[in-house]
């Protein structure tokens, strides 16, 4: 067996684990230790990785293994790696460990809690190892059913109505998305589920202006593009802490990692030729969610609403179509994961101490609990960019690689994009003005407690990851620019 | 005068409409049910008008009108079973009361 | 010189150390490690540049050299970031500025934040400006900078807001960040357009006047102006920003709201020169590329200049009056920048703006430390508070006096000699332009001695406790400083920096000097006879002109301007807008696909009624439609 399923693997014992399991304690034990045991194994992963592309490896997959599971429509359960997915899996494991520790001390239901957060984390893990289009669907939809009842559950305020828009509007993307596959597949000959081997057949041109739009706009919906992107803030807003850091870290990245991966690389004709009816969408994304932020109110709708403006620059980026662009994009997707997970593991945290989560009936909180400020500041500057943390690397691998084009309407919407780095300013600014600085607004708020060791920890690990991506990224941006390469010859061809 | 296979497609017809009609229009659940009866009585006549007249040396007509009546009967016993039950819960047998499952 | 990287990490180490572990020490430790560490860089710059002046010329310029320098990020296969240190003869020099204003700071601030909360993250923040500062003056290349620049921009923002309880200081740091972040952007763009064209980030590409560089861009034309102009004009807005230039300006006077100390380093010494920097690093290009550009930049320099000149005449806070001092003098800067040349006595105006920004750094840092001696012992910005001090603080009154001597550009003092060059290379481009600036040098001794006069001398307020001299750690810097200022005048700075390198022997221009010399004088005498004693002619031209006051005193309304902009237009007509159209339109038309479904769902439900009979007839009619339907075809 490939050593890769052991991603999957891990999960599902956990998880079997966890429905024999009778107490509080031996829940955290069997999540902690199955969630370290997937940190490692993506940590080994990477070292492995970058071992045999040292050695001189130049396969487009690292790491394949494939087996037959429904033969008549060539269904296998195939699996590999590049180094863009070795990026989401590392990403992946960091924020499902650092979850499991914010989701520490859950009251309610905490066995049914973690089955189902470890579901999640299979499709998760799933759809990143599967070269199957068939199984990465079946990993996509396996990530998104336990969301519905993670939110509808354990989510807070609307959280049925939240629940049910979100799982609504992504059923609906993944429909598109089985009319897109299965168009693929069946425009591809109909011999092969597997995409590298998909991606040598030709299919037909006017068959692919059709499943392009198909494919991309199924995978945009999770990816948040405009303007199927409102499931986001309701969903954030009423999900649990390690639900939205899951949900805004990994999961919008599936849509990302989708729309390259699937229509972009097996699409590319379809991919150049309707570039920019998505790129004016995704460029609107970016400005629109940045403006929007700025007047909210709720912890959560700012941070959903940034996530709009900052997925929306993944997909704006890997719509660019150069490989500059694309490692930008791939570096968004770990750089706004990881980020965001901080973010929301942030704001749950103080959400848990203040149980508001209004900035205007907050204030002063630095004064009272300096850890979770200073955090929250920090994640506050990795957002708007600053160097040395990893906002930076990846937006401006962004913004150079997307100013290449030698066109104007790539240039103009490249700039029209980089405006947003102004306007994530004033809401981060806002943000931590109101919330951390100033007066205290509320007589309780004294009384509040700093962070715990399982906090401090979930934080500490995912601000270790943010730096060291900002401080040295060469490493990550050539792993992820080589793989690209594959992907070019086939824009290009 | 020669008894042809229109004869009996005719009586068939005749009654399969008529259990038709009694499914549909009658409001007690036995009277129901004896349409129901009437229907697959009219069938079963179909199916050995058809096998004595077409295919004389085949007896897979007369074969399933045997299984078929036995089915018949199993699902009349079941059915008055329910109907008996039902009849013992509301202290009546009529279709429109028959409303407990909707909502 | 590999030891250069010390310059760099010695810093960074600091703030990562007192950072992550300064609660863990006590305020005192924590403030003497980062002293003693930045004594330390110090004393590596002042080596660096011994070393660097005193190497034998090749060509008769100091080399270039480039002691460390590796990859950091890969772009393409031509645009890369590096990271490295760049030494020439610009970059030493502000190294030595930089670490020396630093280190006075940093003694300064032993006595002068004493006792404050968060004196451990004080001085955590200073070696994080440090840092970035330094890193930003030896960048070899443009996204070095850019990554610098960002880096003092959040450095700034945190020092400025470091009183965080207090909301003016709030609302400063925020200004100032948003605003120069916008300006960023400029810069960011100009970036972009440049590397595009030229397809290179390195300044030493860029600057080595090799055209073939610019061939890309040949022919491109944006609304009239090629390309490389356009983003040599982005990139100057980029420094215009952090510069201070009108009409980016407007967080400079609110940044007073960070203490005294980081807004003599910060906001009056480095920082705020970055922009002046930037120009001087690219001139070559915008002298070669974009001479019209370079102009503009004059006239931005000289409307800033005498904008700020006349509102510092009416400001009553006295760190705003230096502030608003600090615009002008960067006026002055790129005023020289702007009507320089390439090489020779043409490259006058370079040398004179790089000579100005080290001896203006020397005394405006000057200027702020002793206002923060008296701010700390009044415990007011105010200077209606003030007056009569020269009695309890003598080393404060004579350097101070010394400072703003320099300032008003009264000999021998260092001020004197960097601002008649730049007077000379603005006559030599136009006498107009010349005479304006001098006007503008008078009202900066005016000024400036408005706000001697009312501190120092005039009624004395009544004070609740007697002022006091500040302790020694805060008049040793002060006297250091002012030493320097004596000094600085004499240093030969053309043999050191000048536009092409080549030793320049700085003579001056008799005429020009005698003139300045003169209306400094007059100025001088003026504020002297307004202030120095009660006299009633302010209040009387005050009340003749109170439009005018007003609006100067008002900065000219610029703030509220741009208040009416981000308030009025962006938040109330662009973003709440926005948000509701998103929350209303965008989700409302989901909603109300949900709602219409539900909707369809209840009409329809009606044929689900339950009762089989009634199914048992649709079923037969359908079945009779269905056999009609065949039987007919």
């Amino acid at each position: 067996m490939n050593f890769l399923s052991l991603f999957v693997l891990i999960p599902v014992l956990m998880l079997g684990a966890l429905l024999i399991s009778s107490n509080i304690k031996q829940i955290r034990t069997i999540c902690a230790t199955g969630a370290s045991l997937l940190l490692l194994l993506a940590i080994t992963l990477t070292s492995l990785y970058l071992g045999e592309r040292s050695l001189g490896n130049t396969a487009d997959m690292l790491f394949k293994a494939s087996s037959t599971w429904y033969a008549p429509l060539h269904i296998h359960y195939s699996v590999g790696v590049d180094g863009i997915s070795v990026a989401m899996l590392l990403l992946s494991s960091i924020i499902v460990f650092t979850g499991i520790f914010t989701s520490w001390k859950i009251e309610l239901l905490p066995k049914e809690y973690f089955i189902w957060f470890c579901l999640l984390s299979i499709g998760v893990f799933g759809f990143f190892i599967s070269t199957d289009l068939f199984t990465m669907f079946m990993f996509y939809e396996i990530a998104l059913i336990p969301m519905y009842l993670l939110i509808g559950v354990w989510g807070t305020g609307k959280k049925e109505y939240a629940a049910m828009k979100l799982t609504l509007m992504l059923m609906g993307g993944s429909a598109l998305l089985l009319v897109g596959i299965l168009g693929i597949y069946f425009n591809a000959g109909g011999s092969s589920m597997n995409i590298l081997e998909i991606a040598q057949q030709y299919i037909p041109v006017e068959m692919q202006r059709w499943f392009f739009p198909l494919t991309f706009i199924g995978f945009g919906v999770l990816g948040a593009l405009f303007p199927f992107h409102t499931w986001s803030p309701d969903g954030h807003a009423s999900a649990p802490t390690a639900v939205s850091m899951l949900h805004a870290g990994v999961l919008m990245k599936l849509g990302g990692y989708g729309c390259f991966r699937v229509a972009i690389y097996l699409m590319p004709e379809a991919a150049h030729e309707l570039a920019w009816i998505f790129i004016l969408l995704t460029g609107i994304s970016v400005v629109y969610g940045a403006y929007s932020a700025i007047v909210q109110t709720d912890l959560k709708y700012i941070n959903a609403y940034s996530s709009v403006s900052h997925c929306g620059l993944v997909l704006f980026a890997i719509l660019m179509l150069n490989q500059t662009a694309m490692t930008g994009a791939v570096m968004q997707m770990l750089s706004h994961g990881l980020m965001t997970a901080l973010f929301f593991a942030l704001i749950g945290m103080i959400y848990g101490r203040t149980h508001t989560r209004d900035i205007r009936e907050m204030g002063g909180l630095m004064k009272i609990i300096p850890f979770l400020g200073v955090c929250y500041v920090i994640a506050g500057l990795a957002s708007l960019g600053l160097p040395g943390l990893s906002g930076f690397v990846a937006e401006m691998t962004i913004f150079v690689g997307s100013f290449q084009h030698a066109d104007l309407f790539h240039r103009v919407m490249t700039i029209i994009a980089c405006t947003s780095i102004v306007i994530t300013a004033v809401y981060i600014l806002r943000v931590v003005g109101k919330l951390l600085y100033g007066k205290v607004v509320n007589e309780h708020h004294f009384q509040l407690t700093d962070a715990v060791w399982y906090e401090r920890f979930a934080v500490i690990v995912l601000i270790i990851a943010i730096a060291g991506i900002g401080l040295a990224p060469l490493w990550l941006s050539d792993m992820i620019r080589d793989s690209f390469s594959g992907l070019m010859t086939a824009l290009i061809k | 005068m020669e008894i042809t296979m229109e004869y009996y497609l005719v009586i068939s017809t005749i009654m399969f409409f008529a259990g038709i009609y009694g499914f549909i229009t009658r409001r007690n659940l036995l009277a129901v049910l004896i349409s129901i009866e009437l229907i697959l009585n009219s069938v079963d006549i179909n199916f050995v008008a058809f096998n004595r007249f077409l295919y004389p040396d085949q007896m897979e007509g007369f074969f399933f009108t045997l299984f078929a009546i036995g089915i018949s009967a199993c699902e009349t016993a079941v059915a008055i079973a329910i109907i008996i039950n039902i009849y013992r819960n509301i202290r009546n047998i009529q279709v429109k009361n028959l409303n407990k499952l909707k909502d | 010189m590999e030891y250069t990287i010390l310059i760099l990490l010695l810093p960074m180490l600091t703030f990562v150390g007192l950072g992550l572990f300064g609660m863990k020490l006590r305020p005192n430790t924590a403030s003497y490690i980062g002293s003693l560490s930045l004594a330390i860089t110090t004393l590596l710059a002042y080596t660096t540049a011994g070393f660097y002046f005193t190497m034998p010329r090749i060509d008769g310029i100091f080399a270039r050299q480039l002691p460390v320098h590796f990859e950091w990020l890969h772009f393409t296969e031509t645009l890369h970031i590096d990271l490295g240190i760049l030494l020439d003869p610009i970059s030493v020099m502000m190294l030595v500025v930089i670490t020396t204003v630093s280190l006075m700071v940093h003694i300064y601030s032993l006595g002068y934040m004493k006792g404050e909360r968060g004196f451990q993250r004080y001085y955590a923040f200073l070696s994080l400006f440090t840092f970035s500062m330094l890193g930003l003056v030896v960048a070899p290349n443009i996204f070095q900078m850019y990554i610098f620049w960002e880096l003092v921009g959040v450095s700034s923002y945190l020092l400025i807001g470091f009183y965080y309880t207090k909301p003016a200081a709030i609302a400063a740091s925020k200004k100032a960040f948003i605003v120069t972040r916008f300006a960023d952007l400029g810069f960011l763009l100009g970036i972009l357009l440049l590397s595009y064209f030229t397809q290179t980030f390195d300044f030493e590409a860029l600057t080595s006047g090799n055209s073939a560089i610019f061939a890309g861009a040949a022919g491109v034309t944006f609304l009239g102006g090629s390309v490389i102009s356009w983003a040599l004009v982005l990139i100057f807005i980029g420094g215009a920003g952090k510069s201070a230039m009108f009409p980016l300006h407007i967080w400079l006077p609110d940044a007073m709201e960070g203490p005294t100390p980081v807004s003599a380093l910060i906001h009056a010494a480095t920082m705020v020169v970055a922009g002046v920097y930037l120009v001087a690093r690219l001139f070559p290009v915008y002298v070669s590329a974009a001479p019209d550009v370079l102009i503009g930049i004059g006239y931005v320099g000289a409307f800033t200049s005498l904008y700020a000149a006349v509102v510092a005449c009416v400001q009553t806070d006295i760190k705003r009056v230096l502030a608003f001092s600090t615009i002008s003098q960067i006026g002055f800067m790129m005023v020289a920048l702007g009507v320089s040349g390439m090489g020779g006595h043409q490259g006058l105006g370079y040398m004179a703006s790089m000579f100005h920004l080290f001896t203006h750094a020397m005394f405006k840092a000057l200027l702020f430390l002793c206002a923060g001696a008296i701010i700390h012992t009044i415990g007011s910005n105010e200077m209606s508070h003030m007056g009569g001090l020269r009695k309890y603080m003598p080393y404060t009154h004579i350097t101070f006096l010394i400072a703003c001597l320099a300032i008003s550009g009264i000999p021998p003092f260092s001020g004197f000699f960097s601002k008649d060059e730049i007077l000379t290379a603005a006559f030599e481009f136009h006498p107009n332009f010349g005479i304006l600036m001098s006007f503008i040098a008078g009202l900066t001794a005016f000024y400036m001695f408005r706000l001697y006069y009312n501190i120092f001398w005039g009624t004395p307020a009544t004070h609740e406790h007697t002022p006091h001299e500040a302790p020694k750690s805060m008049t040793i810097p002060l006297m250091i400083l002012a030493g320097i200022t004596v000094l600085a005048g004499f240093i030969p700075f053309g043999h050191f920096v000048s536009s092409d390198g080549l030793v320049y022997n700085i003579h001056l221009n008799w005429g020009v000097a005698t003139a300045s010399i003169v209306i400094a004088l007059i100025a001088i005498g003026v504020a002297a006879f307004f202030y120095k004693s009660r006299c009633d002619i302010p209040d009387r031209l005050m009340h003749m002109y109170p439009q005018f006051h007003k609006a100067a005193y008002h900065r000219f309304y610029i703030d509220e301007f741009y208040l009416f902009i981000t308030k009025r237009i962006i938040f109330n007509c662009v973003s709440r807008p926005i948000a509701w159209f998103d929350r209303h339109i965008i989700d409302g038309a989901l909603n109300g696909m949900a709602y219409v479904s539900q909707r369809i769902s209840y009409a329809i439900r009606g044929f689900q009624s339950g009762q089989i009979q009634q199914y048992a007839f649709v079923f037969l009619l359908g079945t009779l439609l269905i056999v009609l339907l065949v039987v007919l075809i």
